[in-house]
């Protein structure tokens, strides 16, 4: 195992609820029958009910009813947009707010995290047969959790020396401290799912040896690095890749990134709210964030946007990078002021934009973060020789069967730009370990 | 996993959680359903000569903002007719042979009324039935329900009749509404039950609108008391059924009933003697999936401290309650505030020196009152009213008295 970063800096930002507050929040739900909140889960957990038992006290209880639904239930409590899903739907909030279903259910998994583990119902049905998993992120973790309670041996092949994937690297640390994830993998690992650290499928197993090996292989690979800019200066020391950065600040000494000065993000998705605040919070006097759209195009949630604004994080809309400038490391950066082509939408996110005349400006800055989405995962998917569509593979939608028989695929590779989640990766993880059980028990598909 | 089923008096069910007899075991489709969501038993809506029932029929009391702590109702016994319940009750046995299928009655106190509908709730293949002595509104002006389970005689009389016609176990459902509890349940226990259950409900009014005038609920603007049940009760029949379970001239099973609305509720009815429980206001405030909560909380208490069986919490604290005379008049507690967890609201100050013994200050420039240990008599209300969950401790203090009860005393 490798070592992690605690500092104090990176504490977290909400803090548990306390015993009287969870007991109160518990008692304004309703507890509705085919509950909204339910629904607006992609992992579908039994909201309504996991409430009630921490109402009466019962945390173990509420701890397995998450845990039965999403083995990543301590990661989800802390990082789902729940503004968007559970809470969003929960009707308390047209007459008086919703419930805080997220931090109610930290407090489940938070006491199960202190010790007290539920175990989980069986299933009804026992497979038997290897199943290989590529990639120990969250839809990774999600399938061989459920593959393992399903029967079947597991293995998970993990480049990394640890696993999580975008948990334990790339959410930063004063979201979710990388001891909940970790908590997470070592649950599943208990479970008997067999960890490969140190492997990377392609290279040092081979996709034949994979599907020869294993009944059947799913593959959770995730997105990639954060895209270059394609704009001059880009080489120069100073300019950091967003998840690069967050990763730094969890796996080495906070004292080898200390920014400092005035530091430009680029982007304004969920990824550079984290850069940013992570900036302030690494020593950067000032943090500005550099849009080539407007706010009403802003990909980041509200909540996040918001948590921004709180911490001091300046926003420049309508503007686009166009270089890096600095002798033998960062020393600014070259700007110009962008507006919708005539005709086009403010608010269209796919909206032709067109530069401003002569509203080039040079802003000084110590570093530029690079936050404008992911690399997707182009290399596996030919390497494979699966079907593959607009970048992203093609699957089955009720299944996740890739075009070639027996080979899955899940999570934030099929997402659609600024929509993957880790919830919903939870939940491809869980839906694509029922259909190859299904296929491992009947030999059919349907 | 525990062992939750139980044998309560020849009737097997998987797990200690009955539904109780009323609106929510009306039909053949909800009992249905509910054995479906785990219920472990049902005793079937009341069967006899069909009524007809008003509307409306049910009044609830809110408190501080929670729903139906107390829920009353007017509705009589089944209107539906005897052939379609007892054909219901038929199928609904067959479909589910594992669960517990009681069926309660109540017809006129007449032997030959009595045998007729017994013979055919026999031939429904139903496990047993409850006799329904309990109902304690319109039934009981027609000289049944609780007219018979408030005279001790007629009690033992007509179940009496109840055991000469049936091979079935009996039940007797018991009437709170009357002074001594003990009277009707020896009295049952003389007939020939096989076993109790209670409480039914409790004789109510449950408001006035202030506007109109007109009871809660009314019935073209009048209104008629009603039985009470819901979570306000729970004291009320915990008391009843530890009397009956603590009484030599009882000694039979008892199911417990009266406010049960989670696992914790159902562990003190068994705790205190019942060795299943009935539900009935909390599976209509929530529908029939709060016994998933109840077996999985129940499962994991029983787990948690290392008991195999459910059957070993029956009557587990029976021994801890008794007479006042037999309570130490050594024993002395007082009140301890926390420092770090009080709010300074001050209530515990108040409700001491208003309706307690004067013996908690306020000091001046300070934010925590202070408890004058020497004048605390220990009385609990200050602990009762901090809003803070342990904020105020009630902590023993050593005394040097030897202990003594005021029966050591006489």
């Amino acid at each position: 195992m490798p070592e992690f970063t605690s500092d104090l800096v990176m504490h977290e930002v909400v803090g548990p609820l306390t015993t009287a507050e969870a007991r109160e929040e518990a008692l304004r739900c309703y507890y509705c029958y085919d509950a909204p909140c339910i629904r607006g889960c992609p992992t579908a957990i039994d909201i309504p009910v996991f409430i009630k038992h921490i109402a009466t006290g019962h945390l173990l209880g509420a701890a397995r009813t998450i845990l039965d639904a999403n083995p990543l239930g301590a990661t989800c409590a802390r990082i789902c947009p729940t503004e968007a899903l559970c809470e969003g739907a929960c009707v308390r909030g047209q007459d008086s707010r919703p419930v805080a279903i997220g931090r109610l259910q930290r407090t489940a998994t938070d006491a199960a995290m202190a010790g007290e583990v539920p175990d989980l119902p069986e299933f009804a049905t026992a497979g038997h047969g290897r199943v290989a998993v590529v990639g120990a992120g969250p839809s990774g973790l999600s399938a061989a959790s459920y593959l393992r309670r399903l029967g079947y041996e597991v293995d998970v092949f993990e480049e990394r020396p640890a696993g999580g994937g975008l948990d334990t690297y790339g959410i930063v640390s004063f979201r979710e401290p990388v001891a909940v994830s970790l908590w997470e993998v070592e649950r599943a690992a208990k479970m008997g799912v067999q960890f490969h650290y140190g492997v990377r499928a392609g290279r040092d197993v081979s996709w034949d040896a994979l599907r020869e090996g294993w009944d059947a292989v799913v593959l959770a690979v995730g997105l990639g690095r954060v895209p270059r800019l394609g704009i001059g200066g880009e080489e120069l020391p100073g300019v950091y890749d967003a998840l690069e950065l967050v990763e730094a600040s969890k796996t080495g000494p906070l004292e080898a990134i200390r920014l400092f000065g005035t530091v430009a993000v680029v982007g304004a998705g969920n990824t550079a709210v984290d850069a940013a605040t992570l900036a302030k919070r690494l020593g950067a006097d000032r943090v500005i964030i550099l849009y080539r759209r407007g706010e009403e195009a802003m990909p980041a949630y509200a909540y996040e946007y918001a948590f921004a604004k709180q911490e001091g994080i300046e926003y420049r809309w309508w503007t686009r990078p166009l270089a890096i400038t600095g002798a033998s490391r960062v020393e600014g950066i070259r700007v110009v002021s962008t507006r919708p082509a005539s005709g086009q939408a403010r608010s269209d996110r796919q909206a032709q934009l067109e530069d401003v005349a002569d509203s080039v400006q040079d802003i000084p800055v110590s570093a530029v973060i690079r936050a404008v989405g992911q690399e997707k995962p182009g290399q596996i998917w030919s390497a494979l020789g699966v079907l593959v569509r607009e970048g992203r593979v093609v699957v089955d939608s009720e299944t996740f069967e890739t075009s070639l028989t027996g080979v899955y695929a899940i999570g934030d590779g099929l997402a659609r730009p600024g929509e993957a989640t880790v919830v919903q990766g939870v939940a491809d993880g869980k839906r694509c370990a029922f259909a190859v059980h299904h296929r491992l028990t009947t030999g059919r598909e349907d | 996993m525990a062992d939750l089923s139980v044998n309560f008096a020849g009737i097997k069910s998987p797990n200690p959680f009955w539904l109780a007899s009323g609106p929510l075991t009306n039909t053949g489709y909800q009992v249905a359903k509910a054995f479906d969501e785990g219920w472990g038993g049902a005793v079937w809506k009341t069967v006899g000569e069909p009524v007809v029932n008003v509307s409306s029929r049910l009044g609830g009391l809110d408190y501080g903002g929670r729903r139906m702590m107390g829920l009353n109702n007017i509705e009589l016994i089944s209107d539906r007719s005897l052939e379609d319940n007892l054909r219901e009750i038929a199928q609904v046995k067959r479909r589910f042979p594992d669960q517990a299928v009681v069926v309660s009655v109540m017809v006129e106190s007449r032997p030959e009324a009595w045998a007729d509908v017994l013979h055919q709730i026999e031939d429904t293949g139903a496990d047993g039935v409850e006799m329904n002595f309990g109902c304690p509104h319109g039934m009981s002006e027609r000289g049944m329900g609780s007219i018979i389970g408030q005279v001790p005689d007629y009690t033992c009389q007509i179940t009496g009749y109840a055991k000469s016609f049936t091979k079935l176990p009996v039940i007797v459902k018991l009437t709170p509404n009357v002074t001594d509890i003990r009277n009707p349940a020896r009295s049952a226990v003389l007939g020939g039950a096989d076993a109790l259950s209670l409480i039914n409900t409790i004789n109510s009014v449950m408001g006035i609108d202030l506007d109109t005038w007109r009871p809660l609920p009314h019935v073209d603007g009048r209104g008629s008391h009603g039985g009470y049940c819901g979570p306000a009760v729970k004291p009320i029949a915990l008391h009843m059924v530890s009397s009956i379970a603590q009484d030599e001239g009882v000694g039979v099973p008892i199911s417990g009933i009266g406010g049960i609305e989670t696992w914790r509720d159902a562990v003190e009815f068994l705790l205190l003697g019942a060795s299943t429980v009935q539900v009935c206001t909390a599976a209509m405030h929530y529908g029939f999936r709060i016994v998933r909560e109840m077996t999985d909380g129940l499962n994991d208490y029983l787990n948690a401290r290392g008991m195999a069986r459910v059957g070993e919490l029956t009557g587990g604290a029976l021994n801890r309650l008794g007479d006042w005379n037999d309570l130490n008049l050594s024993y002395q507690v007082v009140a301890r505030i926390d420092q770090q967890k009080c709010v300074g609201c001050n209530l515990c100050y108040i409700a001491c020196d208003d309706g307690g013994h004067q013996c908690i200050d306020l000091i001046p420039g300070q934010k925590v009152p202070l408890v004058r240990e020497a004048d605390c008599v220990g009385c609990n209300l200050c602990s009762l009213v901090c809003p803070v969950p342990g904020c105020i401790d009630m902590v023993p203090i050593e005394t040097g008295r030897p202990a003594k009860t005021w029966r050591g005393l006489a």
